[in-house]
Protein backbone atom coordinates (compact mmCIF):
# COMPACT_ATOMS: atom_id res chain seq x y z
CA UNK A 1 0.00 0.00 0.00
CA UNK A 2 2.62 2.83 1.20
CA UNK A 3 5.03 1.20 -1.36
CA UNK A 4 2.62 2.08 -4.33
CA UNK A 5 1.80 5.35 -2.92
CA UNK A 6 5.50 6.00 -3.10
CA UNK A 7 6.04 5.12 -6.08
CA UNK A 8 3.50 6.77 -7.72
CA UNK A 9 4.71 9.78 -6.14
CA UNK A 10 8.59 9.14 -7.36
CA UNK A 11 6.63 8.92 -10.65
CA UNK A 12 5.15 12.81 -10.21
CA UNK A 13 8.08 13.41 -9.20
CA UNK A 14 9.74 11.98 -12.57
CA UNK A 15 7.47 13.49 -14.62
CA UNK A 16 8.19 16.84 -13.41
CA UNK A 17 11.46 16.15 -14.03
CA UNK A 18 11.67 15.44 -17.37
CA UNK A 19 9.31 18.20 -18.47
CA UNK A 20 11.76 20.45 -16.72
CA UNK A 21 14.37 18.55 -18.56
CA UNK A 22 12.82 19.05 -22.17
CA UNK A 23 12.05 22.91 -21.05
CA UNK A 24 15.71 23.05 -20.64
CA UNK A 25 16.20 21.26 -23.85
CA UNK A 26 13.76 23.74 -25.53
CA UNK A 27 15.82 26.79 -24.34
CA UNK A 28 18.88 25.94 -25.21
CA UNK A 29 18.09 24.85 -28.65
CA UNK A 30 16.28 28.06 -29.46
CA UNK A 31 18.64 30.60 -30.10
CA UNK A 32 19.39 28.51 -32.80
CA UNK A 33 15.89 27.74 -34.15
CA UNK A 34 15.46 31.34 -33.95
CA UNK A 35 17.85 31.46 -37.38
CA UNK A 36 15.67 29.57 -39.31
CA UNK A 37 12.32 31.89 -38.68
CA UNK A 38 10.72 30.45 -41.35
CA UNK A 39 9.80 27.48 -39.31
CA UNK A 40 8.55 29.49 -36.55
CA UNK A 41 6.77 32.01 -39.00
CA UNK A 42 4.36 28.68 -40.13
CA UNK A 43 4.13 27.58 -36.79
CA UNK A 44 2.74 31.18 -35.65
CA UNK A 45 0.26 30.66 -38.30
CA UNK A 46 -0.49 27.41 -37.63
CA UNK A 47 -1.14 27.97 -34.02
CA UNK A 48 -2.03 31.53 -33.70
CA UNK A 49 -3.50 32.56 -36.47
CA UNK A 50 -5.55 29.30 -37.15
CA UNK A 51 -7.25 30.39 -33.21
CA UNK A 52 -7.69 33.79 -34.16
CA UNK A 53 -11.69 32.87 -35.21
CA UNK A 54 -12.37 31.07 -32.01
CA UNK A 55 -10.96 33.51 -29.96
CA UNK A 56 -12.79 36.88 -31.33
CA UNK A 57 -15.79 34.86 -31.53
CA UNK A 58 -15.32 33.81 -27.35
CA UNK A 59 -14.07 36.75 -26.69
CA UNK A 60 -17.05 38.66 -27.95
CA UNK A 61 -19.88 36.55 -26.14
CA UNK A 62 -17.58 36.70 -22.50
CA UNK A 63 -17.69 40.70 -23.13
CA UNK A 64 -21.15 40.78 -24.08
CA UNK A 65 -21.87 38.30 -21.50
CA UNK A 66 -19.96 40.98 -18.96
CA UNK A 67 -21.60 43.56 -19.81
CA UNK A 68 -25.04 42.16 -19.93
CA UNK A 69 -24.11 40.87 -15.94
CA UNK A 70 -22.43 43.52 -14.98
CA UNK A 71 -24.91 46.07 -16.28
CA UNK A 72 -27.38 44.15 -14.07
CA UNK A 73 -25.01 44.09 -10.72
CA UNK A 74 -23.98 47.78 -11.36
CA UNK A 75 -27.37 48.95 -11.69
CA UNK A 76 -28.25 48.20 -8.34
CA UNK A 77 -26.24 50.03 -6.77
CA UNK A 78 -26.68 53.10 -9.26
CA UNK A 79 -23.26 53.09 -10.69
CA UNK A 80 -23.71 51.69 -14.17
CA UNK A 81 -21.08 54.44 -15.30
CA UNK A 82 -18.50 51.65 -13.40
CA UNK A 83 -19.67 48.83 -16.07
CA UNK A 84 -16.07 49.89 -18.68
CA UNK A 85 -13.90 49.63 -16.01
CA UNK A 86 -15.52 46.53 -14.62
CA UNK A 87 -15.35 45.18 -18.28
CA UNK A 88 -11.96 46.18 -18.42
CA UNK A 89 -10.73 44.98 -15.62
CA UNK A 90 -11.98 41.48 -15.72
CA UNK A 91 -10.81 41.10 -19.13
CA UNK A 92 -7.44 42.26 -19.54
CA UNK A 93 -6.84 40.63 -16.08
CA UNK A 94 -8.01 37.60 -15.83
CA UNK A 95 -10.46 36.56 -18.35
CA UNK A 96 -8.64 37.43 -21.46
CA UNK A 97 -5.49 35.53 -20.34
CA UNK A 98 -7.12 32.13 -18.97
CA UNK A 99 -10.04 31.91 -21.77
CA UNK A 100 -7.42 32.78 -24.06
CA UNK A 101 -5.61 29.88 -22.83
CA UNK A 102 -7.80 27.04 -21.75
CA UNK A 103 -9.28 27.55 -25.94
CA UNK A 104 -5.20 27.77 -26.91
CA UNK A 105 -5.31 24.31 -24.98
CA UNK A 106 -8.44 23.03 -27.16
CA UNK A 107 -7.38 24.46 -30.50
CA UNK A 108 -4.06 24.55 -30.78
CA UNK A 109 -2.27 22.46 -27.78
CA UNK A 110 -4.22 19.33 -29.29
CA UNK A 111 -2.89 19.66 -32.89
CA UNK A 112 0.32 20.07 -31.54
CA UNK A 113 0.37 16.97 -29.64
CA UNK A 114 -1.67 14.90 -31.99
CA UNK A 115 0.82 15.97 -34.97
CA UNK A 116 4.28 15.18 -32.89
CA UNK A 117 2.46 11.95 -31.34
CA UNK A 118 1.82 10.60 -35.11
CA UNK A 119 5.12 11.84 -36.50
CA UNK A 120 6.38 9.49 -33.50
CA UNK A 121 4.44 6.74 -34.35
CA UNK A 122 4.93 6.86 -37.70
CA UNK A 123 8.63 6.85 -36.71
CA UNK A 124 9.33 10.30 -38.97
CA UNK A 125 11.24 11.68 -36.01
CA UNK A 126 13.58 8.77 -35.59
CA UNK A 127 14.06 8.91 -39.56
CA UNK A 128 15.31 12.61 -39.26
CA UNK A 129 17.32 11.20 -36.01
CA UNK A 130 18.71 8.91 -38.96
CA UNK A 131 19.45 11.91 -41.23
CA UNK A 132 21.35 13.59 -38.59
CA UNK A 133 18.71 16.14 -38.16
CA UNK A 134 18.09 17.33 -34.80
CA UNK A 135 14.36 16.36 -34.41
CA UNK A 136 14.22 18.98 -31.50
CA UNK A 137 15.52 22.15 -33.01
CA UNK A 138 14.05 21.43 -36.80
CA UNK A 139 10.50 20.29 -34.93
CA UNK A 140 9.72 20.73 -31.21
CA UNK A 141 11.34 24.39 -30.99
CA UNK A 142 9.24 26.05 -33.95
CA UNK A 143 6.13 24.94 -32.45
CA UNK A 144 7.36 25.58 -28.95
CA UNK A 145 7.97 28.93 -29.82
CA UNK A 146 5.10 29.75 -32.81
CA UNK A 147 2.73 29.11 -29.17
CA UNK A 148 4.76 30.99 -27.30
CA UNK A 149 4.89 34.34 -29.45
CA UNK A 150 1.12 33.60 -30.48
CA UNK A 151 -0.64 33.60 -26.84
CA UNK A 152 0.10 37.31 -25.65
CA UNK A 153 -1.35 38.44 -29.42
CA UNK A 154 -4.14 36.15 -28.53
CA UNK A 155 -5.02 37.33 -25.19
CA UNK A 156 -4.49 41.03 -26.44
CA UNK A 157 -6.99 40.36 -29.85
CA UNK A 158 -9.59 38.68 -26.78
CA UNK A 159 -9.43 41.43 -24.67
CA UNK A 160 -9.86 43.94 -27.14
CA UNK A 161 -12.98 42.17 -28.66
CA UNK A 162 -14.51 41.23 -25.26
CA UNK A 163 -13.58 45.21 -24.60
CA UNK A 164 -16.46 46.13 -27.67
CA UNK A 165 -18.65 43.38 -26.65
CA UNK A 166 -19.23 44.92 -23.15
CA UNK A 167 -19.50 48.05 -24.76
CA UNK A 168 -22.01 46.82 -27.08
CA UNK A 169 -24.01 45.49 -24.91
CA UNK A 170 -23.71 48.14 -22.00
CA UNK A 171 -23.74 50.79 -24.58
CA UNK A 172 -25.70 50.29 -27.47
CA UNK A 173 -28.49 48.12 -25.62
CA UNK A 174 -28.33 48.95 -21.97
CA UNK A 175 -28.07 52.52 -22.59
CA UNK A 176 -24.76 53.23 -20.22
CA UNK A 177 -23.67 57.13 -21.21
CA UNK A 178 -20.76 56.06 -23.76
CA UNK A 179 -18.42 59.06 -22.43
CA UNK A 180 -18.57 57.73 -19.01
CA UNK A 181 -17.96 54.16 -20.31
CA UNK A 182 -14.90 55.27 -21.62
CA UNK A 183 -13.04 57.80 -19.23
CA UNK A 184 -14.13 55.83 -16.13
CA UNK A 185 -12.39 53.05 -17.64
CA UNK A 186 -9.08 54.89 -18.02
CA UNK A 187 -9.20 56.55 -14.99
CA UNK A 188 -9.56 53.14 -12.77
CA UNK A 189 -7.27 51.26 -15.25
CA UNK A 190 -3.50 51.53 -14.92
CA UNK A 191 -0.69 50.17 -16.89
CA UNK A 192 -0.09 47.27 -14.46
CA UNK A 193 -3.34 45.68 -15.01
CA UNK A 194 -2.53 45.75 -18.64
CA UNK A 195 1.30 44.66 -18.15
CA UNK A 196 -0.20 41.53 -15.39
CA UNK A 197 -2.51 40.38 -18.42
CA UNK A 198 0.56 40.07 -20.61
CA UNK A 199 2.64 38.80 -18.03
CA UNK A 200 -0.47 36.18 -17.56
CA UNK A 201 -0.77 35.43 -21.44
CA UNK A 202 3.41 34.87 -21.69
CA UNK A 203 3.44 32.75 -19.01
CA UNK A 204 0.31 30.76 -20.15
CA UNK A 205 1.64 30.38 -23.50
CA UNK A 206 5.03 29.00 -22.09
CA UNK A 207 3.10 26.22 -20.05
CA UNK A 208 0.05 25.35 -22.75
CA UNK A 209 2.81 24.91 -25.10
CA UNK A 210 5.87 22.81 -23.55
CA UNK A 211 2.81 20.29 -21.92
CA UNK A 212 1.62 20.15 -25.55
CA UNK A 213 4.95 19.30 -27.33
CA UNK A 214 5.93 17.52 -24.37
CA UNK A 215 3.21 15.01 -24.24
CA UNK A 216 3.10 14.56 -28.56
CA UNK A 217 7.00 14.12 -28.13
CA UNK A 218 7.11 11.50 -25.84
CA UNK A 219 3.31 10.05 -26.68
CA UNK A 220 3.72 6.12 -26.74
CA UNK A 221 3.93 5.18 -30.86
CA UNK A 222 0.17 3.88 -31.13
CA UNK A 223 -2.78 5.25 -32.69
CA UNK A 224 -3.95 4.94 -28.53
CA UNK A 225 -1.11 6.52 -27.08
CA UNK A 226 -1.26 9.68 -29.43
CA UNK A 227 -5.12 10.01 -28.09
CA UNK A 228 -3.97 9.90 -24.42
CA UNK A 229 -1.13 12.59 -25.29
CA UNK A 230 -4.31 14.86 -26.70
CA UNK A 231 -6.21 14.34 -23.82
CA UNK A 232 -3.68 14.67 -21.01
CA UNK A 233 -2.64 17.84 -23.14
CA UNK A 234 -5.87 19.43 -22.53
CA UNK A 235 -6.51 18.52 -19.25
CA UNK A 236 -2.87 19.80 -17.85
CA UNK A 237 -2.88 22.40 -19.64
CA UNK A 238 -6.12 23.44 -18.12
CA UNK A 239 -4.95 22.73 -14.32
CA UNK A 240 -1.75 24.58 -14.62
CA UNK A 241 -3.29 27.22 -16.16
CA UNK A 242 -5.45 27.78 -13.47
CA UNK A 243 -2.89 26.97 -11.23
CA UNK A 244 -0.60 29.34 -12.07
CA UNK A 245 -3.20 32.26 -12.88
CA UNK A 246 -3.47 31.95 -8.62
CA UNK A 247 0.20 32.34 -8.25
CA UNK A 248 0.74 34.91 -10.37
CA UNK A 249 -2.36 36.90 -9.03
CA UNK A 250 -1.20 36.62 -5.59
CA UNK A 251 2.50 37.64 -6.81
CA UNK A 252 0.87 41.07 -8.68
CA UNK A 253 -1.17 41.83 -5.77
CA UNK B 1 6.53 30.41 -53.55
CA UNK B 2 2.96 31.38 -54.51
CA UNK B 3 2.39 29.10 -51.01
CA UNK B 4 4.53 30.54 -48.84
CA UNK B 5 3.79 34.31 -49.40
CA UNK B 6 0.20 33.83 -48.65
CA UNK B 7 1.67 31.91 -45.60
CA UNK B 8 3.93 34.68 -44.66
CA UNK B 9 0.55 37.05 -45.07
CA UNK B 10 -1.48 35.73 -43.24
CA UNK B 11 1.22 35.32 -40.26
CA UNK B 12 1.73 38.92 -40.71
CA UNK B 13 -1.52 39.99 -40.47
CA UNK B 14 -2.37 38.23 -36.94
CA UNK B 15 0.89 39.50 -35.55
CA UNK B 16 -0.05 42.79 -36.66
CA UNK B 17 -3.27 42.60 -35.30
CA UNK B 18 -2.28 41.10 -32.02
CA UNK B 19 0.54 43.87 -32.04
CA UNK B 20 -2.57 46.27 -32.53
CA UNK B 21 -4.57 44.48 -29.80
CA UNK B 22 -1.89 45.38 -27.62
CA UNK B 23 -1.24 49.03 -28.25
CA UNK B 24 -4.78 49.73 -28.01
CA UNK B 25 -4.69 47.89 -24.37
CA UNK B 26 -1.73 50.08 -23.79
CA UNK B 27 -2.87 53.34 -24.56
CA UNK B 28 -6.33 53.58 -25.46
CA UNK B 29 -7.90 51.30 -21.85
CA UNK B 30 -5.47 53.31 -19.26
CA UNK B 31 -5.31 56.97 -18.07
CA UNK B 32 -0.97 56.66 -18.23
CA UNK B 33 -0.39 55.20 -21.03
CA UNK B 34 0.68 57.95 -23.30
CA UNK B 35 1.54 60.15 -20.82
CA UNK B 36 5.36 59.47 -20.81
CA UNK B 37 5.44 61.53 -23.96
CA UNK B 38 2.41 63.90 -22.80
CA UNK B 39 2.01 67.69 -23.33
CA UNK B 40 4.47 69.94 -21.82
CA UNK B 41 4.32 70.46 -18.07
CA UNK B 42 5.21 72.24 -15.24
CA UNK B 43 4.89 70.86 -11.68
CA UNK B 44 3.72 72.26 -8.41
CA UNK B 45 3.28 70.86 -4.85
CA UNK B 46 0.52 71.10 -2.17
CA UNK B 47 0.82 70.53 2.07
CA UNK B 48 -2.25 69.13 3.09
CA UNK B 49 -2.94 67.49 6.85
CA UNK B 50 -5.01 64.86 5.50
CA UNK B 51 -4.86 63.39 2.00
CA UNK B 52 -7.18 60.35 2.95
CA UNK B 53 -6.54 57.15 -0.10
CA UNK B 54 -5.68 60.20 -2.60
CA UNK B 55 -3.73 58.38 -4.93
CA UNK B 56 -0.84 59.10 -7.28
CA UNK B 57 -2.21 59.39 -10.81
CA UNK B 58 -5.79 61.15 -10.03
CA UNK B 59 -6.66 63.46 -11.34
CA UNK B 60 -6.17 67.50 -10.74
CA UNK B 61 -9.41 69.71 -12.11
CA UNK B 62 -10.08 73.12 -12.04
CA UNK B 63 -13.71 74.61 -12.74
CA UNK B 64 -14.05 70.53 -13.12
CA UNK B 65 -11.88 70.21 -15.71
CA UNK B 66 -8.59 68.13 -15.93
CA UNK B 67 -5.57 70.52 -15.55
CA UNK B 68 -2.96 68.01 -14.48
CA UNK B 69 -2.06 64.97 -12.13
CA UNK B 70 -0.85 63.84 -9.29
CA UNK B 71 2.65 62.85 -9.32
CA UNK B 72 3.76 61.80 -6.15
CA UNK B 73 2.54 62.19 -2.68
CA UNK B 74 5.17 61.72 0.25
CA UNK B 75 4.89 62.42 3.96
CA UNK B 76 6.89 65.46 5.75
CA UNK B 77 7.99 64.17 8.98
CA UNK B 78 8.70 68.06 10.30
CA UNK B 79 5.81 69.40 9.58
CA UNK B 80 3.46 65.82 10.05
CA UNK B 81 1.75 67.03 6.75
CA UNK B 82 1.47 64.77 3.21
CA UNK B 83 3.30 66.11 0.29
CA UNK B 84 1.60 66.30 -3.06
CA UNK B 85 2.94 66.64 -6.65
CA UNK B 86 0.93 67.36 -8.70
CA UNK B 87 2.23 67.86 -13.13
CA UNK B 88 0.08 70.52 -14.57
CA UNK B 89 -0.42 71.44 -18.26
CA UNK B 90 1.84 73.93 -19.09
CA UNK B 91 -1.45 75.20 -21.50
CA UNK B 92 -2.63 76.43 -18.16
CA UNK B 93 -0.17 78.60 -16.71
CA UNK B 94 -2.03 81.24 -15.91
CA UNK B 95 -3.51 80.32 -12.34
CA UNK B 96 -3.11 82.57 -9.08
CA UNK B 97 -0.40 81.69 -7.13
CA UNK B 98 -3.14 81.93 -4.18
CA UNK B 99 -5.33 79.79 -5.36
CA UNK B 100 -6.46 77.25 -3.22
CA UNK B 101 -6.31 73.22 -3.25
CA UNK B 102 -9.27 70.79 -1.84
CA UNK B 103 -9.72 67.27 -1.76
CA UNK B 104 -12.81 66.23 -3.24
CA UNK B 105 -14.50 63.04 -3.74
CA UNK B 106 -15.74 61.76 -7.35
CA UNK B 107 -19.49 60.44 -6.16
CA UNK B 108 -20.91 59.21 -3.16
CA UNK B 109 -17.68 56.21 -2.87
CA UNK B 110 -15.81 57.50 -6.00
CA UNK B 111 -12.08 57.95 -5.63
CA UNK B 112 -10.67 61.02 -4.52
CA UNK B 113 -9.32 64.15 -6.64
CA UNK B 114 -7.39 67.17 -6.16
CA UNK B 115 -9.54 70.76 -7.43
CA UNK B 116 -8.22 73.92 -7.76
CA UNK B 117 -10.03 77.35 -7.13
CA UNK B 118 -7.96 80.40 -8.19
CA UNK B 119 -7.26 83.00 -6.29
CA UNK B 120 -6.71 86.74 -7.07
CA UNK B 121 -3.23 87.41 -7.27
CA UNK B 122 -1.44 88.82 -10.07
CA UNK B 123 1.75 86.53 -9.94
CA UNK B 124 0.84 82.97 -11.60
CA UNK B 125 2.14 79.26 -10.64
CA UNK B 126 5.68 78.37 -11.78
CA UNK B 127 7.64 75.04 -11.79
CA UNK B 128 8.12 73.68 -8.37
CA UNK B 129 5.93 76.18 -6.89
CA UNK B 130 4.20 75.22 -3.52
CA UNK B 131 0.57 75.78 -3.34
CA UNK B 132 -0.11 77.43 0.46
CA UNK B 133 -3.74 77.34 1.09
CA UNK B 134 -4.97 74.04 1.07
CA UNK B 135 -7.98 72.09 2.26
CA UNK B 136 -8.35 68.75 4.17
CA UNK B 137 -10.17 65.66 2.69
CA UNK B 138 -13.36 65.07 3.79
CA UNK B 139 -13.39 62.05 5.74
CA UNK B 140 -16.43 60.12 6.17
CA UNK B 141 -16.08 58.27 9.45
CA UNK B 142 -14.38 61.64 11.01
CA UNK B 143 -18.11 63.05 10.14
CA UNK B 144 -19.88 59.90 11.41
CA UNK B 145 -17.96 60.14 14.43
CA UNK B 146 -18.80 63.32 15.25
CA UNK B 147 -22.68 62.80 14.48
CA UNK B 148 -22.64 60.37 16.66
CA UNK B 149 -20.68 62.36 19.00
CA UNK B 150 -23.48 64.68 19.43
CA UNK B 151 -25.99 62.90 19.11
CA UNK B 152 -25.15 60.75 22.41
CA UNK B 153 -24.54 63.86 24.04
CA UNK B 154 -27.27 66.05 23.25
CA UNK B 155 -29.66 62.97 23.85
CA UNK B 156 -27.36 62.69 27.51
CA UNK B 157 -28.46 66.48 27.77
CA UNK B 158 -32.37 65.17 27.12
CA UNK B 159 -32.11 67.59 24.00
CA UNK B 160 -32.75 64.73 21.73
CA UNK B 161 -35.63 65.60 20.22
CA UNK B 162 -34.68 69.15 19.08
CA UNK B 163 -31.26 68.51 18.15
CA UNK B 164 -31.27 65.11 16.62
CA UNK B 165 -32.72 65.85 12.77
CA UNK B 166 -30.40 69.52 13.06
CA UNK B 167 -27.52 67.09 13.32
CA UNK B 168 -28.53 64.56 10.55
CA UNK B 169 -28.32 67.88 8.30
CA UNK B 170 -24.99 68.43 9.45
CA UNK B 171 -22.94 65.94 6.79
CA UNK B 172 -25.15 67.55 3.67
CA UNK B 173 -24.67 71.46 5.03
CA UNK B 174 -20.95 70.67 4.96
CA UNK B 175 -20.61 69.06 1.85
CA UNK B 176 -22.64 71.79 0.50
CA UNK B 177 -19.98 74.10 1.85
CA UNK B 178 -17.42 72.41 0.48
CA UNK B 179 -18.55 72.69 -2.99
CA UNK B 180 -19.18 76.49 -3.07
CA UNK B 181 -16.30 77.34 -1.44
Amino acid sequence: MFKELWESFTDALEGLGSVVHFLFRLVVNSPRALLRFDLISQQIFNSGAFSLVIIMLSGLFVGMVLGLQGFQLLQRFGSEEALGTAATIGLVKELGPVVTALLFAGRAGTALASELGLMRATDQISAMEMMAVDPIQRVVVPRFLGGVISMPLLAAIFSVIGIYGAQLIGVQIMGVDSGSFWSQMRAAVSLSDVSEGIVKSLVFGIACSLIAVYQGYYAAPTAEGVGRATTRTVVTSAVVILFLDYLITAAFL
Amino acid sequence: MRKSRTLNLGTGSFVLLGFAALFFLTTQTTSRGLSWFGPPHYEVTAKFDNIADLKVGAPVSMSGVEIGRVTKIDFDSNEYKAVVSMRLNERYNKIPTDSDASIYTQGLLGGKFIGLTAGGADTYLKDRDQIDFTQSAFVLENLIGQVLANFTKSKADDQSQASAPADSKTPADSKAKEKTK
